[in-house]
């Protein structure tokens, strides 16, 4: 499959292992933090679940631990693996930083385990996606640190003469995880498991969705288009559709992301003008967005004839089109009319697992396809058919997962507003969640079919990894040493 | 807000508005020039084997670029939003609030009115307030005491007649109100666990469930020593301290031997919230006598 492979001249020995490594822990926590994900969705559907071990596995510490390991495990995971790999290749130059490589995969994999344990022993600093308590923080903070030494480091011994347009997205992602991370958790701390946040009041809440949305636009977006900007024209064989688009989208992006997060906070105790500002530039946001999905997809023309038989392209571009649908959706929730219906409900969580399932994890699927025959020196995964079955339980399963949670969020959304003719409120809060039933057991059915299809990777992954050396012929193994 | 804070916001964010429209007509400039041949233009750069073209903005993503960011700007001319800037519109989120308030009072002040001017007893009598009154009850007061208002654990059942604070009308719209706070203290480390025993026999023994003669003879004493000041000398409450009638066979919390030993030994705490502050008086009003005419059914079921 990968065609492409055809590279100018003598290439260094790239670093592969930590490379191999995270690709790895990648399909690992995305078991992991999928199973938890449907667990916690059956939970609200069954709440008897909640009652397995309790209070250790009650939906409010699970939750945490579910969001925790797709986004920092499973996402994490993925960024490390191919920002590792694309930077290298790119840049024509091995991994810069020594012992620094290998302390960046152990340092994250420990953070994820130490998160894993104390979620659901219940410590939690209580802020949203950034649940863990200090002593973890710290360390979150020395492994993103030298992750960023080594990723610059790279960049700076690098024998191209420009920077890639994927190295600008991961380059941005990494400065700005960094910035927000520690500025978000700056806290006080009580005892080695405690700690409280270093603002009070409206202003811990506004620092709060700086980080929040931040999380989603350069962890989940800025990070993953840089999977985008290599991966796709890599697996279409084709050039990046617009250079200029390319300029012209990354600076808008990052400069506008910034400001978006007090769209979070619409109709609360933060001032209006905040507020405002925090809407106008989420809808300006829209055209930025779509200028990464627009690179994406047209840099398929003339290679679309590929999908046909190419199910890993079929999750990139799959991807990008839950991307473009996503970030249409978002600037569209961002305007206060909209939100004073979509506000807490299901809507919520449907627009971010359009964003999680179709974008974030079927861009990563599809890079890691692409990646293990690659480590491997191999010329496909061990099963194409696999491959191809996994592409359809997963679009299937975000379909009716985002489709369950529409249904879900209009209908609560028009309940809880709902008045009768003299003045009461015609629902109580519980006769909505009555009615969300058939949405939460839909749900539990696309998110299962979606974990289903991460089994199934799973299972190709260890195949490819274990199955004896084949004998490529002498084209494909000048390419493969290459590569 | 300070003008220094008031023009730094006003700074950044004209400053990042501008920037990104230097940086869309900038490039737009350059890219229309080599338009003739867009299939064969590359930038040159090669990264692994992967090429950029030199494609243009596409037209249509350009021009919609462009809508959001005049659609931003206007809106913050209309809108707060730069620093202090109050907008054209003078809108603020507080005004908003007042204005769908009033016009929800327009619109149903008369009916509550209406019923504000009826006693508390009619409105139990009436079927349209009792018709509003379950809407109010199911969202304000369910969630502790059921959608049938049965009670639950530590929540009083409010569809039988056996009352804490008591049961008139009165009694009733002033426990919405202001609320209760139920205080039973803990004697455990006051009378010893052997009085505390004796004690929960006797407590027993009030309504006329199984229990130890003996214990219950010696629990009485400390009874009238130490619960009868709250309770009752025959233990059968009082409306003024919300202490419960002991001698009937309705428990708030649990009415089994170690369930009433738990209470006396660590005491209860119970906090009805009022509602003065989050209700406006006609809702209370009409919700008494929702709540006064759900202990009036239990009264006519009890005649039949």
């Amino acid at each position: 499959m990968s065609s492409n492979l055809a590279a100018a001249g003598e290439q260094p020995a790239y670093d592969y292992d930590v490379v191999r490594k995270f690709a790895v822990m990648t399909v690992v926590w995305g078991v992991v933090g999928m199973s938890v994900g449907v667990l916690i969705a059956s939970q609200l559907m069954w709440p008897q679940l909640n009652d397995i071990f309790q209070p250790y596995t009650h939906f409010g510490r699970l939750r945490p631990l579910h969001t925790n390991a797709v986004i920092f495990a499973f996402g994490g995971c993925a960024l490390f693996a191919t920002s590792y790999y694309v930077v290298q290749r790119t840049c024509q130059a091995p991994l810069w930083g020594g012992w620094l490589v290998p302390f960046t995969f152990w340092g994250w994999q420990l953070v994820i385990v130490l998160a894993a344990i104390t979620l659901p022993m219940g410590y939690t600093s209580a802020k949203e996606y950034a649940e863990l308590e200090w002593p973890i923080d710290i360390l979150i903070t020395l492994v993103w640190v030298s992750y960023a030494l080594v990723f610059f480091g790279t960049i700076v011994k690098r024998k191209t003469s420009h920077i890639y347009v994927a190295n600008w997205f991961f380059g941005g992602f990494i400065l700005t995880v960094a910035v927000l991370h520690v500025v978000n958790s700056a806290a006080v701390p009580v005892t080695l498991t405690k700690s409280y946040s270093a603002y009070a009041g409206a202003m811990d809440a506004m620092i709060q969705w700086w980080y929040g949305h931040n999380a989603v636009g350069f962890f989940l977006t800025a990070g993953f288009l840089g999977i985008m900007y290599y991966f796709v024209p890599k697996q279409a064989g084709r050039p990046v559709y617009s250079y200029q688009l390319s300029i012209v989208h990354f600076w808008a992006l990052i400069s506008l992301y910034i400001w978006a997060g007090s769209h979070h906070l619409h109709y609360s105790a933060l001032p209006d003008w905040a507020q405002s500002l925090g809407m106008v530039m989420s809808l300006i946001l829209l055209a930025p967005s779509w200028g990464g999905m627009i690179n994406g997809i047209m840099t398929l023309s003339g290679a679309w004839h590929k999908l046909r038989t190419d199910p890993t392209l079929r999750f990139l571009v799959v991807s990008l089109s839950f991307y473009g649908m996503s970030t249409f959706e978002g600037p569209m929730m961002a305007i206060k009319t909209v939100n004073a219906l979509s506000h807490n409900t299901d809507w919520t969580i449907g627009h971010v697992h359009s964003g999680a399932l179709g974008w974030v994890a079927m861009i990563s699927i599809g890079a890691l396809y692409h990646l293990f025959p690659v480590l491997t020196n191999r010329k496909a995964m061990w099963s194409v058919p696999l491959i191809n079955a996994h592409f359809w339980l997963a679009t299937v399963g975000t379909v009716l997962y985002i489709a369950a949670m529409w249904v879900n969020g209009i209908m609560q959304g028009l309940m809880w507003r709902a008045f009768n003719a003299d003045g009461s409120l015609t629902y109580s809060f519980v006769e909505s969640v009555e009615a969300s039933y058939p949405g939460y057991f839909i749900r539990v059915v696309g998110g299962a079919m979606f974990l289903l299809g991460m089994l199934l990777m799973a299972y190709n992954t260890y195949r490819t990894l274990t199955a004896p050396a084949e004998e490529a012929d002498a084209a494909d193994n000048a390419q493969l040493q290459a590569a | 807000m300070s003008t220094f804070w008031s023009l730094w916001i006003i700074l950044i964010t004209s400053l990042n508005l501008y920037l990104l429209a230097w940086l869309l007509l900038a490039n737009r400039k350059v890219a229309v020039s080599d338009d003739d041949d867009p299939e064969n233009r590359t930038t040159g750069h090669i990264y692994d084997g992967i090429e950029e073209y030199d494609n243009p903005l596409p037209k249509w993503w350009f021009q919609l670029f462009v809508a959001t960011m005049i659609f931003g700007i206007i809106y913050l001319i209309i809108y707060p939003g730069m620093g202090k800037w109050p907008g054209l519109t003078g809108w603020t989120s507080v005004n908003q609030l007042e204005r769908e308030q009033q016009k929800a009072d327009e619109q149903y002040g008369e009916i509550y009115a209406n019923f504000a001017a009826m006693s508390i007893e009619d409105v139990a009598m009436d079927p349209a307030a009792q018709k509003m009154g379950v809407r109010l009850f199911a969202n304000n007061c369910a969630v502790c005491h059921g959608a049938d208002g049965g009670g639950n654990y530590g929540f009083p059942n409010l569809t039988d007649n056996d009352w804490l604070y008591g049961g008139s009308a009165e009694q009733i719209k002033q426990t919405i109100a202001h609320g209760r706070a139920g205080q039973m203290p803990a004697w455990g480390a006051i009378i010893g666990e052997e009085n505390v025993v004796a004690v929960g026999e006797h407590v027993l023994s009030l309504s006329g469930a199984e229990h130890d003669v003996a214990k219950a003879v010696e629990g009485a004493e400390v009874f009238a020593t130490s619960c009868a000041s709250c309770h009752g000398a025959d233990g059968k409450g009082n409306y003024l301290f919300g202490a419960p009638n002991l001698a009937d066979d309705t428990w708030l919390y649990e009415g089994s031997p170690e369930g009433i030993r738990h209470s006396i030994r660590a005491g209860r705490s119970n906090v009805m919230p009022a509602q003065v502050d989050k209700l406006r008086e006609e809702k209370i009003h009409l919700l008494a006598g929702y709540v006064y005419g759900l202990s009036m059914d239990a009264e006519a079921e009890a005649a039949e």
